[in-house]
């Protein structure tokens, strides 16, 4: 959220710089930044790994029967998302319950930290919500053919459609699944980095003093809906994973 | 944020003052850097999940279902226990009732029978003394009797004396026996 990069350039007038928040650099010196560098990425990453440590593993150290608060949000954590893929993938989507998980803490973890004045937002950028989403994509689409063979190809053929409409459905339907991975990802990245973006424009205003209170609530609202959408979208991500993953195993419509 | 950062060698994304040029998200050179901490931060998370903070949650949920499980069976045992122990109760109250009711009437009959009895002996008694009494009435009515004869002989030989004449006692007594019987 980076506000306080909204300087005044040398003219005296506004200058805005609402992407400048988004930039990748070192953590460490001014160097080129290799796949390998240690970046404000890492430290981002880092620390989301360890909020959701402190939150699923170290608050729940006591495995209290009656929870102390830190294990009731584990819980409840928990039982949100294992009733989300239970009922939205089915009894056999348990199974892949860890890895929904993952997604689900990371995203919404990483979305919360992005909120906190001058942090870098990870799930922010395309490069890494696209990883999440077209890892999501060849998984269901590799259980789907491991899962049902040639029957998932039942995915793409309405069977319940007039014998006339269904190859025009056909393609259709092979046009929206291989749509999934891209506006599976650019809906989070899209999301984050809009709301962002507009925040240090609003920021941008306060430099003109008759406009400041406006541009102090504007952004005070912008925030709240901010917070909405952290936990909106990684529950979207989520809930859309768990309706690719019924997909792929009950693939008949 | 990256304002400070001058250098030239960050690449090409990033202008000379330090400003993004386009959007930062469509930056090649960033994105090797990106995914691979990406993967290793799922790695972490995934590991971290999987082999300590599910398992643990998922245990204590269970555990807890079960102590609750566990907790309403007691429960309904006891309610059962205590319903029985109520039945027990009510059935002892009856019982009970029902034995204090009995000796309630044995009592009764015990003592309406020693009662009938002391009636009678008193009845007796109370016949015996009437007989009794009735037996000396009967005597001193007798005895009365003849005092009234005797009385009555005497003062008849006085008046017959007193009128100048002489007393036959065996007259007076046929004149006194016939009016006293009579």
């Amino acid at each position: 959220m980076a506000t306080e990069t909204t300087a005044q350039g040398d003219s005296g007038g506004l200058s805005f710089h609402p992407m400048d928040q988004f930039i990748v650099k070192p953590l460490f010196g001014d160097g080129p930044v290799h796949w390998y560098t240690i970046t404000n990425v890492t430290l981002w990453m880092a620390l989301s790994v360890l909020v959701i440590a402190a939150l699923l593993v170290f608050g729940t150290r006591s495995r209290a029967i009656v929870p102390n608060r830190s294990q009731s949000i584990a819980e409840l954590a928990y039982g949100f998302i294992y009733k989300m893929v239970e009922d939205v993938a089915g009894k056999d989507g348990v199974k892949y319950f860890p890895y929904i998980m993952t997604l689900f803490m990371f995203i919404v973890v990483a979305n919360f930290l992005g909120l906190l004045p001058t942090a870098f937002t990870t799930t922010s950028h395309i490069a890494v919500t696209a990883i999440l989403a077209f890892a999501v994509f060849i998984t269901v689409t590799v259980i789907g053919f491991a899962k049902n063979g040639k029957a998932f190809l039942n995915l793409f053929w309405v069977a319940s459609a007039p014998l006339a409409l269904r190859p025009i459905l056909a393609v259709i339907e092979v046009i929206s699944y291989f749509v999934r991975p891209v506006s599976h990802s650019i809906r989070l990245a899209g999301n984050l980095m809009a709301g962002h973006a507009v925040i240090k424009v609003f920021a941008g205003f306060a430099a003109i003093a008759a406009i400041a209170p406006f541009s102090i609530i504007a952004v005070t609202a912008i925030y709240g809906l901010e917070v909405l959408v952290a936990f909106i979208q990684a529950y979207v991500f989520t809930i859309l994973t768990c309706v690719y993953l019924k997909d792929a195993l009950h693939p008949s419509h | 944020m990256a304002t400070e950062t001058t250098s030239e060698a960050v690449g090409s994304c990033v202008g000379a003052d330090g400003s993004a040029i386009g959007l930062p998200q469509l930056c090649f050179d960033w994105f090797p850097n990106q995914i691979f901490w990406l993967l290793v931060t799922l790695a972490a998370i995934y590991f971290l999940l999987s082999r300590i903070a599910l398992p643990r949650i998922g245990a204590v949920l269970a555990e807890r279902q079960g102590t609750i499980t566990n907790d309403i069976a007691a429960a309904e045992e006891l309610k059962a226990q205590a319903d029985e122990a109520e039945k027990a109760y009510d059935k002892a109250l009856a019982d009970a009732r029902a034995e204090a009711q009995r000796i309630a009437a044995e009592t009764r009959a015990e003592i309406q029978v020693e009662l009938d009895k002391a009636i009678a002996a008193a009845d007796a008694q109370i016949a015996e003394k009437t007989g009794e009494s009735e037996a000396a009435i009967a005597e001193i009515r007798a005895s009365a009797l003849e005092s009234v004869t005797e009385v009555a002989r005497d003062t008849a030989q006085a008046i017959v004396s007193a009128l100048g004449g002489t007393a036959d006692d065996a007259a007076v007594s046929a004149a006194v026996e016939k009016q006293t019987k009579g």
